[in-house]
């Protein structure tokens, strides 16, 4: 075990994975000479050379494109999008050749890649700039879509996904990338794609999450406990495909949730997962399923106004106290 | 009669020369009878017929190695047969049967054979251009000297994706061709309402860095010749080549296109240079064809077709769970 950042534990994923395997590379804008426009590519240029970190023109749907070819003929490339936002400019590649190649193939070629960069609701950054796809691309079946809350998280599970033979869409998210944290330094560290963490235990209340979300619900939840109120902090981590044992589990326990997240509300990941949830364990429920999101606005470049977009540890304890009627 | 334009000197063998010839009727036929076949409803959706454009795919795909890629658009049969894709295998494609070359799951624009490195017809126009680029870094990542061919139509030339993908591929000085098969058309669009500029070789290579040719692409050899010249550049390490292969297609950009944005008369004009009737009018020259072997190898294409077609008839529809399938390589779980 080693303490270090979100960032460093995301560098330390692709370096091992690359020494394991020499058919991985790293593409993107900024990843090799300038180190990363976020710095996760610190000094890897140095160690693997021009050959496997590679710097690309500004042109995502190109090098996006090339990445996809790359992989339908047998490398395993992680394309680094300086932030998600900017994926939207590859999306045709994203969706119809990452996501199809497979099935419209007859099983004939896959697509081992993963697409990383970080999203969110950062700070200032207006609406072009603060994006979170996940919900765009858990919409497609043939694409997996996780997202790391820890340092941990991020390496076992970025691991996981350099390791997967199908098209893995990793977001990370930019106010996490200096969050420090415990991670293994054990080469052999996974964290399997698919399964769903608790972060904290509880017994009165299911706060199901992802991302930066998971530790605003974790403060929301040390607050509640001064309050008397016991709430387990389920995190998500893959989003497609979902852990739904690991909700049913919780929610069975529990009785109650909510979901948090910081996409917009209509058609937004809560929306799936609360679907999933009524349809499978309505009968377990104690309260209808309360949803905390970003309001269903562009984002502003204003700080004030932004802050009071996102999901807040009050509007999340109100939502707690909603469903437990108090 | 047509005249015939190709040099005098073969630049190909007698066997060679004859088998694509036979790969050229192939094609034509496959295509008359999948327009038959689509006006009696066996084949849906959108279905883009390749006559008149025959010597594109079998002169340039004729002279590459068989481990070497090849990636087309929807308009991809051609491709494919050229590429070695039994007919058979492509018509039941068409009918939609699980013994289809996509398994029933692509259709008549997604044709696909990982065996034969045919690497799919792609039906957004111009988003199969950086794939092509990506197979052509693989290979210089690898070192394995294979050679990237990717045919586009003039339309494509006008998609963000091919200037993003030809940039890099001229910087990287990347193992791949990029052939145009400029029939004059993008969809219902002639060039000069598309393009701003008309000669395409000054849009397609040198901007990027790499050559740009023009070739007749009636004259199978001609097209043959360009090909060879670029697959031997790219495998030197001296990157990408453009080629514009000027062609023309007899049919409608899909078949449920009435072509009212052509004359007749264009139509027949075309026609008089058609490249099949061209290439045999060669080969009686030399003395490779006759009256009596061409007889018998329109009669040998004829049965191979009718063969296709009553093989993808007659085959099975895929069962019902096969929509599940082939979505991931691990196990797919829907999120129903």
């Amino acid at each position: 075990m080693a303490v270090m950042q979100y960032r460093e534990a995301l560098n330390l994923a692709m370096t091992e994975e690359m020494e394991r395997d020499d058919r991985v590379f790293l593409m993107g804008e900024e990843v090799a000479e300038y180190n990363g426009a976020y710095k996760v590519s610190q000094g890897m240029l140095d160690r693997f050379g021009e050959k496997r970190i590679v710097d690309t023109p500004i042109s995502e749907n190109g090098f996006a494109g090339i990445g996809i070819g790359a992989a339908m003929v047998g490398l395993r490339p992680i394309v680094e999008f300086m932030t998600f936002s900017f994926s939207y400019v590859a999306f045709d590649q994203l969706v119809n050749n990452a996501a199809n190649m497979r099935y419209m193939s007859g099983g004939q070629f896959n697509v081992p890649i993963v697409f990383r960069g970080n999203s969110g609701i950062a700070g200032n950054l207006g609406a072009t700039h603060s994006h979170r796809p996940e919900a765009l691309f858990a919409h497609f079946p043939g694409l997996k879509v996780m997202m790391p809350s820890t340092p941990s998280d991020a390496k076992g599970m970025l691991k996981a996904a350099i390791r997967d033979d199908d098209p893995v869409i990793f977001i990370e998210h930019e106010n996490l990338l200096g969050d420090k944290g415990d991670v293994s330094e054990d080469p052999d560290f996974v964290v399997p794609i698919g399964k769903a963490d608790v972060k904290r235990e509880g017994s009165d209340v299911t706060i199901i999450t992802y991302s930066r979300s998971v530790i605003t619900s974790l403060k929301a939840a040390e607050k509640l406990e001064e309050e008397g109120v016991s709430a387990e902090v389920l995190d998500m981590r893959t989003i497609r495909p979902l852990d739904l044992d690991a909700i049913l589990n919780s929610v069975t326990k529990t009785h109650r949730a909510i979901i948090v997240e910081e996409n917009w509300p209509y058609c937004g990941i809560g929306a799936g997962v609360a679907d999933r949830i009524y349809r499978a364990a309505f009968d377990e429920l104690d309260a209808p399923i309360q949803r905390v999101t970003a309001k269903d606005a562009p984002l502003p470049y204003n700080r004030r106004l932004e802050l009071d977009m996102l999901p807040s540890v009050e509007r999340v304890v109100e939502a707690v106290n909603q469903v437990l009627y108090r | 009669m047509a005249h015939a334009q190709t040099e005098a000197k073969p630049i190909v063998e007698r066997e060679q020369a004859l088998d694509w010839l036979r790969q050229m009727l192939v094609i034509r036929r496959f295509e008359e009878r999948s327009a038959m076949l689509y006006q009696r409803q066996k084949i849906g959706g959108f279905c883009h017929l390749y006559s008149g454009q025959e010597a594109c795919a079998v002169g340039s795909i004729g002279v590459l190695r068989d481990d070497d890629y090849v990636i087309t658009a929807y308009r991809d049969h051609g491709h494919a047969i050229a590429r070695g894709m039994e007919p058979r295998a492509g018509m039941a494609e068409m009918l939609g049967k699980a013994a289809g070359c996509s398994k029933g799951k692509g259709g008549s624009m997604h044709f696909f054979q990982a065996d034969r490195n045919f690497m799919g017809g792609h039906a957004i126009v111009g988003s199969h251009i950086p794939l092509a680029a990506g197979f052509a870094f693989a290979s210089k990542y690898r070192g394995d000297e294979k050679v990237t061919l990717c045919f586009f139509g003039d339309g494509a030339m006008d998609q963000g994706a091919l200037h993003e993908a030809f940039n890099m591929a001229g910087l990287w000085k990347l193992p791949v061709i990029y052939v145009v098969e400029n029939n004059l058309m993008s969809m219902g669009t002639h060039l000069h309402r598309h393009s701003a500029v008309l000669d395409l070789t000054r849009r397609g290579g040198p901007p990027y860095g790499f050559p740009g040719v023009a070739v007749d692409a009636n004259d199978i050899e001609a097209m043959a010749e360009v090909t060879l010249e670029a697959a031997n550049r790219a495998r030197a390490g001296e990157g990408p080549t453009f080629i514009e292969a000027k062609t023309y297609r007899y049919r409608g950009h899909s078949m449920s296109d009435p072509m009212k944005y052509r004359t007749k008369e264009e139509l027949e004009k075309a026609r008089e240079r058609d490249p099949i009737a061209l290439y045999e009018v060669v080969l009686r020259e030399r003395g490779w064809v006759d009256d009596e072997s061409l007889e018998l190898m329109q009669a040998e294409v004829k049965e191979l077709i009718d063969e296709a077609i009553r093989f993808a008839e007659e085959a099975p529809e895929p069962e019902l769970d096969e929509v599940y399938t082939d979505i991931t390589v691990s196990p797919y779980i829907p999120q129903e």
